[in-house]
């Protein structure tokens, strides 16, 4: 069958959908990253795609961007899960709740 | 007259009140002769000025002085007044308080010597003989319930006089609460009156009731009502469980306020509101059927008492149901149109006052030699006593008026008065008449029995530890005194022409008046029962102690005073109300109340027990709960849009 | 027609490398799929013939991105407990698949305008042209590499050991 926008989109969706399961249930913290990278990811390939079916560009270079911030964040986020694993000895989501009542 | 005058009459005692209290407690305390003085110096006055009155209503027309308001509250349409009325009611009232109490605060000087309390005691009784002068004056209910209740409180802190013994308390504690009773009643009465007629004026009051305006079940009821604010202060059945206690008083206390003039503030209270009573059969009946059944009934707790003081307290509840029968029966007269209107009011007020005025001498004497007597002896108990007639000649000699005055033996002043109610009793109901004759009988003999119980025989000691024999002694002059002058009214009394000053129209023969049935029968029944009680106590013919055991069930049912206080404070007090309905209400107030206040505050620690868990300081729940409220917003926009 | 096919396979191997991502318990193999994962993803930037992007995917995504996790996987070997599940995965998988329905209910109901010729040829100057050519995004750019330079800084300063 023919390959639509729509198909880009919905593949778009569902891998959205499982980036966010896994972020929202996942206990280690490096895999809730690697889901949100997921989450990015999906969010890159409706921008691509809206690019291609508009024959609007700015939909890449929005895409370029993305991919700048999420490199940005890899980095600081993981950052954050070592420092605080030299702290805690532990990576597990479940444990960092300081902020707790 | 001036008003000024007239208003001076209750206004002397209160002041005295009020100087004794705020000046001469505090700062005079050394020196407690002074509040008496004071106290007597103020009755004195009102007695002259009340002497005053008693002349000018004497010539004023109607026999009626005045009748001043003066407007005390205005509230919207309501208006409430100070309200004077001085007639030939009020006259005689005020004349008979203010002497007995100056006889009887002079009394006081000698019986209360040496107590802690005596400046306090003469404040007390300046107090009881200013509002009892407002009550008999005032011309509106509202303010007549104004020193209603205040009579009530002056008895209760005169009861409770010596407050560190728990009987007397408790005695005092009784007595306002059973009157409290009646009062309630009365106000209530009061009220509805008001909201029914407009008015508190009792000479409005009295003209609706006899021109129709005010009758049927509403005139019904209220005067019932207004009769159990009666019942309650003049120790009427059911109500009267508190007199014989409130002899734990001082014993001028007990002559004064329950002899006197306090309990008979209700034979007042319907005197003055006969017209209203009269208009109502159903109220008078009840009138009269309570005051005939109130009279034997105490007459008969008298018979067996040993106490000389309850002796005189049933013998007061006693009479004060015969002045009750008095109103009574005339008044059921008029309401079966027996009597014309004019005659049937005059003759009611009549017959009932007479006979007050009469008691008031009487009673009051005998209490006062009864204290005389335990001043010899240290008690009050008739057993212990005896043979007191060579120590106290005086006592004894005054104390025999006034018994002989009490049975009703001619000429004294109790034959005279008694025999008018027994005479109308007889003319309208035969029941309550032979009630009556029957009383004649046990108060002649109760009475002769406290006689040869305390003054003939042999002296059995007294108290323990107090006096022997040979210190038995007469009381001072300034306790005999106003025996003696009471001793003298007692016997003059009934030659007063109380009945025509009053408007009736009774006709006094001295000598007349033996011609009648009625009067032969009630000596008759007089002289049996000091008979009887002569066999008994004083030759011991009959056996006491033979009698009572012969009697058994019957002699201890009396004895414990047919169980009323049983009922009254076993069964409903404790009973009925506190476990009963008090504990109900306990229960809803701790659970319900309490708990419906507690129950806000654990749903609300509930409800946080529950938000607490959003709170949970992991990302990932604040993280769902974010996509959570995307998804909402998306819903609400699909669904709104 | 081949590139249709090509984009179902793609599509085919996405989603199933994402789902292993989320459901497999090894951390390191969980890592190798999202590297599978990205690859997928530029094939898939291929067919919709963005070539730039795909060759920055594979470099930025699979090249640095994939290796700092894997290097952080390393530095942060927790106990053998791997990648569980915690206890919001009920709610989790509901709301996620809300969230999908509601998408794809989104997409398929709505009228997208599609363009009627789809731009060919190489973007490399097309996105050049875009960024820093007249009326560009330059400021943008800018702004990136002021960020680019927060992340280095902040990722020092975290990893400092004090």
């Amino acid at each position: 069958m023919n390959v639509g926008l729509e198909h880009f989109l919905i593949l778009s969706a569902i891998l959205f959908a499982i980036g966010l399961y896994g972020a929202l249930s996942k206990r280690n913290a490096v895999v809730i990253l690697m889901c949100i990278e997921l989450m990015l990811n999906a969010v890159n390939i409706a921008m691509v795609a809206f690019s291609h079916y508009k024959a609007a560009i700015a939909g890449q270079v929005f895409a370029i961007f993305i991919m700048v911030v999420a490199a940005a964040e890899v980095a600081v986020g993981l950052a954050l899960i070592i420092a605080i694993y030299r702290h805690k000895k532990t990576v597990d989501a479940e444990k960092f709740d300081l902020m707790k009542w | 007259m001036p008003n000024a005058a007239l208003l001076a009459i209750i206004l002397l005692p209160v002041c005295s009140f009020l100087f004794i209290s705020l000046v001469l407690r505090p700062f005079f305390n050394r020196r407690p002769l002074i509040s008496a003085y004071t106290t007597i110096a103020a009755i004195a006055g009102s007695l002259v000025l009340s002497i005053w009155a008693l002349i000018e209503v004497n010539g004023a027309e109607h026999h009626l002085l005045t009748n001043v308001n003066y407007q005390w509250l205005a509230i919207g349409d309501t208006v409430i007044n100070i309200g004077i009325r001085m007639d030939s009611l009020a006259a005689i009232m005020v004349v008979t308080v203010s002497f007995v109490s100056l006889l009887v605060q002079i009394y006081s000087i000698g019986y209360m010597k040496g107590d802690g309390g005596f400046a306090r005691y003469f404040a007390f009784m300046s107090l009881f003989t200013g509002s009892m002068l407002g009550l008999v004056m005032a011309n509106n209910l509202l303010f007549l319930f104004l020193f209603w209740e205040g009579v009530g409180l002056c008895s209760y802190l005169l009861i409770g006089f010596w407050f560190h013994k728990p009987a007397a308390a408790r005695a005092a504690m009784k007595a306002f609460l059973v009157t409290r009773i009646g009062d309630f009643g009365f106000l209530v009465a009061i009220i509805f009156l008001y909201v029914k007629t407009g008015t508190f004026d009792i000479g409005e009051l009295q003209t609706q009731a006899l021109s129709g305006v005010l009758s049927g079940s509403t005139l019904t009821l209220a005067a019932i009502g207004v009769f159990s604010g009666a019942v309650g202060k003049s120790g009427q059945f059911p109500l009267h469980t508190w007199l014989p206690d409130a002899m734990e008083g001082p014993t001028p206390v007990s002559a004064l306020i329950h002899a006197a003039t306090m309990v008979t503030a209700g034979v007042y209270l319907v005197a003055r509101m006969f017209p209203v009573f009269a208009c109502s059969e159903t109220a008078i009946v009840v009138v009269a059927v309570i005051g005939g059944f109130t009279a034997i009934f105490a007459a008969s707790m008298g018979l067996v008492a040993s106490d000389i003081k309850r002796v005189l307290a049933y013998s007061t509840i006693s009479q004060l149901g015969y002045m009750m029968l008095g109103l009574g029966v005339v008044g059921y007269g008029y309401a079966n149109q027996m009597l014309g209107q004019e005659e049937a009011m005059a003759l009611g007020v009549a017959v009932a006052i007479f006979h007050l005025f009469t008691h008031a001498f009487f009673k009051a004497l005998l209490f006062l030699g009864s204290g005389s007597a335990s001043h010899a002896t240290g008690t009050f108990n008739m057993l212990k006593m005896g043979g007191l007639r060579k120590a106290q000649p005086w006592t004894y000699a005054t104390f025999l008026i006034g018994s002989l005055s009490l049975a009703g033996i001619w000429p004294l002043a109790g034959f005279w008065s008694k025999e008018g109610i027994l005479h109308e009793a007889y003319a309208y109901t035969s029941v309550l008449f032979g009630l009556a004759m029957v009383t004649v009988f046990m108060t002649a003999f109760y009475m002769f029995r406290a006689v040869f119980l305390t003054f003939h025989g042999e002296y059995r000691g007294g108290e323990a530890g107090d006096h022997g024999s040979h210190s038995l002694h007469e009381s001072p002059k300034v306790m005999l005194i106003p025996m003696v002058i009471l001793a003298f009214f007692a016997v003059i009394a009934g030659w007063l022409p109380v009945g025509e000053f009053l408007g009736a129209e009774t006709h006094f023969s001295f000598f007349g008046a033996l011609t009648g049935w009625i009067a032969w029968l009630s000596l008759v029944m007089g002289g049996a029962g000091i008979f009887l009680a002569y066999a008994i106590y004083c030759r011991k013919w009959l056996s006491a102690d033979s009698i009572r055991k012969g009697l058994g069930p019957v002699y201890s049912t009396i004895f414990r005073k047919y169980f009323f206080d049983e009922l009254y404070e076993n069964f409903f007090v404790m009973r009925a109300l506190v476990n009963g309905l008090f504990a109900g209400m306990q229960w809803v107030d701790t659970y319900i109340v309490d708990g419906t206040v507690n129950g806000v505050a654990a749903v609300t620690v509930g409800a946080g027990k529950v938000v607490r868990r959003l709170e949970t300081g992991q990302l990932q729940v604040y993280g769902l709960a974010i996509f959570i409220g995307i998804l909402a917003i998306i819903a609400c926009l699909f669904i709104f849009s | 027609m081949g590139l249709d096919v090509a984009f179902w396979i793609l599509a085919a191997i996405c989603v199933a490398a994402a789902i292993a991502v989320v459901f497999v318990r090894d951390i390191f193999r969980v890592a190798l799929f999202m590297i599978l994962c990205f690859f997928a993803i530029a094939g898939i930037y291929v067919t919709l013939r963005a070539d730039f992007l795909a060759g920055a995917q594979v470099l930025i995504y699979v090249g640095a991105i994939g290796v700092l996790i894997i290097f952080g996987i390393m530095l942060t070997r927790d106990s053998k407990r791997g990648s569980p599940s915690g206890r919001l995965r009920p709610a989790a998988m509901l709301v996620a698949l809300l969230f999908l329905g509601t998408m794809i209910a989104v997409i398929v109901g709505t009228n997208w305008g599609v363009a009627s010729e789809p731009s060919v040829g190489p973007t490399t100057s097309e996105i050049a042209t875009s960024i820093f050519g007249q009326d560009g995004f330059v400021l943008a750019f800018e702004i990136a590499g002021a960020l680019m330079l927060a992340a280095v800084i902040g990722a020092i300063v975290l990893m400092r050991d004090k």
